[in-house]
């Protein structure tokens, strides 16, 4: 079917795209690498297991919002799915076949087709459905001050790209199968696809030559497209796709109330009392006390950082921001990721990235750090269990430790516990009162 | 009160160290309208003879609001303190009616060698409901139940102070957001000890108006920042005649069959 030319361009095409890939992940790679080590889920390998079956490929917790739940399950195994087609493709292109699977599927193959077909309707009613809740209805949490500008552009050009792809591989089976109706050479007859059949009469008009252009440029489209999709993830906010499962396999079930421990402190103070067999000090691996920038916070905050896809559940959950206060978990996870960009380019530059931006400060403000009730509304919402609260307690830690910059009552509540044992200003004397009163 | 609350210590000298030891916290130390919970929790203990003491004038704040600000290093003076007094007292058993001092004691404080067998107080109420011991009366107040965050999702404790609602077999009205969707009260994570940040609304505001629309004439809560948070916005909402603000351990000591019989 194809020249040896047109092998030779795909194979190129596919090894570029490849290559980039492969590159940009390196990159991710690094980047969540530049969180500290420390991190270790609690999880058993079967909890592991069962946490990326229920939440990531089962997406239990997407179910909390019904219509958007099935819409996403649309269009999330229309897109597994029609990845088997992809490899058709690729595979057509490498060794210059046509439709390699029919021979291997026979008879059965119009029907495979013809599912992908009825897949990729969905995934576009399903893109569509999105696109309208997003620009039109202006659901709430697609309204919010951290989706301005590239992030609302961001989804709308992957809704886009994915509707674009689908409609070409409608229309790439539509005028195959019009040239097998013409009985062109190299169009082998596979039966009836039932979907894009209803696009032929579109084509009537159109010679074989015309036909044969048009079947060759949706294919070069729907797979370029696919290659472009692939790399273009890899920058945008649509990363958990894929980061969704490793995820969720290293997320950890431990209650949601359980604070990290902070063993350096612990050793501190035993130091300070004098038990110095307690004492490991590792000083040299400590550079901070808390986080004031990405370095500062655990591999697997920053992994939460890339799987983030800008749902939003978590905001909407927000007691702070339903009342209006600027603090959007949502925002502290872009800013994380962001931040982590830009430190792993300053990286690459063999810079120093801890010069003039922080994550303290350059992206998240103490406004908003300080303005979260730690009610886990957040971490409770996220369908793939990243956790904003953990990288915003982490950053108090920074303020409280490092710079002593609490908010002033914070202080004064710290004061009353250091002098009084308790964070409201009464006398040790008059703790055990209440049972001299009389009820 | 037909006893006095005994401290461990003195429980401990006189040679009956108790079974369990009640974590009063700050709030149910301190606090006047809290202190009324703890009267009613340490009134359904003697009433029922259950063999428990408290740390008294020793016990101290568990860190929790220093922990969530920010301050480990306060936390963990707090802490190792605590677990120390503990320790030494060879407590095994704690129950205490504050959600804050109920999760940093069984979920922080063994990091830092102190393992108990921990209860918030619905749990400890739940059991002795389950085994029959205490007895209540019906009730007529149309009961709505305000989830305290550190019970709820940080802990998973949804069903047992609701079960002890149930038990006044009284009409439990849910709010729209409950359970694992329930909406903070807005002083958690220290936000009890200082002002909020700018914004449109106080989040105890947005609470109470969900609570007033339930229908409900008494609030219960768990936790004594919640029941701070609920009061005062029944306060602001002017509706102090109409609806009550109340601790699940209040509702209970309030309506126990013996109790009616003395």
């Amino acid at each position: 079917m194809f020249g040896y030319l047109e092998q030779i361009v795909f194979i190129i095409i596919f090894s570029f795209f490849g290559f980039l890939i492969f590159r940009r992940s390196k990159t991710i790679y690094r980047n969540i690498s530049l969180g500290k080590k420390e991190y270790k889920s609690f999880n058993n390998r079967s909890e592991k297991i069962k946490n990326v079956l229920l939440l990531a490929l089962g997406q239990k917790k997407m179910f909390k919002k019904i219509i958007p739940a099935i819409l996403h399950l649309l269009i999330y195994v229309g897109f597994i799915l029609i990845n088997i087609e992809v490899l058709e493709i690729i595979l057509d292109g490498v060794f210059g076949t046509h439709r390699v699977f029919a021979s291997i599927f026979n008879n059965s193959y119009h029907y495979v087709i013809s599912f992908f077909e009825f897949l990729a309707i969905l995934v576009i009613i399903s893109c569509v459905f999105f696109s309208i809740r997003r620009n039109i209805l202006k659901i709430d949490r697609f309204q919010k001050v951290e989706l301005f500008g590239w992030p609302n552009l961001d989804a709308n050009i992957i809704l886009i790209a994915e509707i674009i792809l689908m409609v070409a591989i409608l229309t790439m089976n539509a005028a195959d199968l019009s040239l097998q109706s013409v009985n062109s050479e190299n169009y082998t007859k596979t039966g009836l696809f039932y979907f894009s059949n209803y696009l032929t009469p579109m084509l009537n008009g159109f010679d074989e030559s015309q036909l044969i252009f048009i079947e060759r440029t949706a294919w070069w489209i729907h797979i370029v497209g696919i290659f472009s999709f692939a790399l273009y993830v890899t920058y945008s906010k649509h990363l958990h796709i894929f980061l969704a499962f490793p995820n969720t396999y290293h997320a950890n079930n431990e209650p949601l109330g359980k604070m990290k421990n902070m063993p350096e402190i612990t050793s501190e103070i035993n130091m300070m009392l004098g038990d110095a067999n307690n004492t490991e000090v590792q000083e040299q691996t400590i550079n901070r006390f808390g986080a004031k920038d990405i370095s500062d916070l655990s591999w697997k905050n920053l992994l939460d950082a890339y799987s983030c896809t800008e749902c939003g559940r978590c905001t909407e959950e927000c007691p702070a921001n339903l009342t209006g206060k600027k603090l959007s978990p949502r925002k502290i996870m872009m800013d994380t990721r962001d931040r982590a960009e830009e430190y792993g380019k300053i990286l690459d530059q063999n810079g120093n990235p801890e010069i003039k931006n922080f994550l303290l400060d350059s992206y998240v403000t103490r406004e908003e750090i300080n303005a979260c009730t730690s009610c886990n509304a957040c971490t409770e919402a996220c369908p793939i269990n990243i956790n904003p609260l953990e990288i915003i307690l982490e950053l108090r830690r920074y303020v409280a430790l490092e710079e002593s910059k609490a908010p002033n009552e914070w202080n004064m509540m710290f004061q009353n516990i250091e002098t009084n044992f308790s964070p409201w200003k009464f006398p040790i004397e008059d703790r055990f009162k209440w049972n001299k009163e009389n009820e | 009160m037909n006893s006095k609350t005994i401290s461990i210590k003195e429980l401990i000298e006189s040679g009956n160290p108790p079974e369990i030891l009640f974590w009063i916290g700050c709030a149910g130390s301190y606090d006047e309208r809290y202190k009324k919970v703890t009267k009613s929790f340490v009134q359904i203990l003697n009433e029922l003879n259950i063999n428990y003491g408290v740390l008294g004038k020793e016990e101290g704040c568990t860190g929790d609001p220093a922990r969530r600000a920010g301050n480990e290093y306060l936390f963990q003076m707090q802490a190792i303190n605590n677990i120390n007094l503990l320790n030494t007292y060879n407590v095994k058993r704690i129950v205490t009616a504050c959600p804050h001092c109920f999760n940093t004691i069984k979920n922080e404080y063994p990091a830092l060698g102190g393992e108990y067998e921990v209860q918030h107080h619905s749990e400890f109420l739940e059991e002795l409901l389950d085994e029959g011991k205490i007895q209540v009366e019906k009730s007529k107040e149309k009961i709505t139940y305000h989830d305290s965050c550190y019970l709820g999702r940080a802990n998973n404790i949804y069903s047992a102070p609701r079960k002890v609602i149930d038990s006044l077999k009284s009409d439990l009205i849910e709010m729209k957001r409950n359970k694992q969707n329930g909406l903070c009260c807005g002083a958690g994570g220290a936000q009890m000890f200082k002002e909020a940040e700018e914004g449109k609304k106080s989040i105890n505001i947005e609470r109470i108006e969900e609570a007033i629309d339930s229908g409900a004439t008494t609030i219960a809560s768990a936790c004594p920042f919640c029941l701070t948070m609920m009061s005062d916005g029944i306060k602001e909402k002017n509706q102090e005649e109409n609806i009550k603000t109340k601790d699940i351990v209040e509702l209970l000591a309030e309506n126990l069959k013996s109790k009616k019989q003395n």
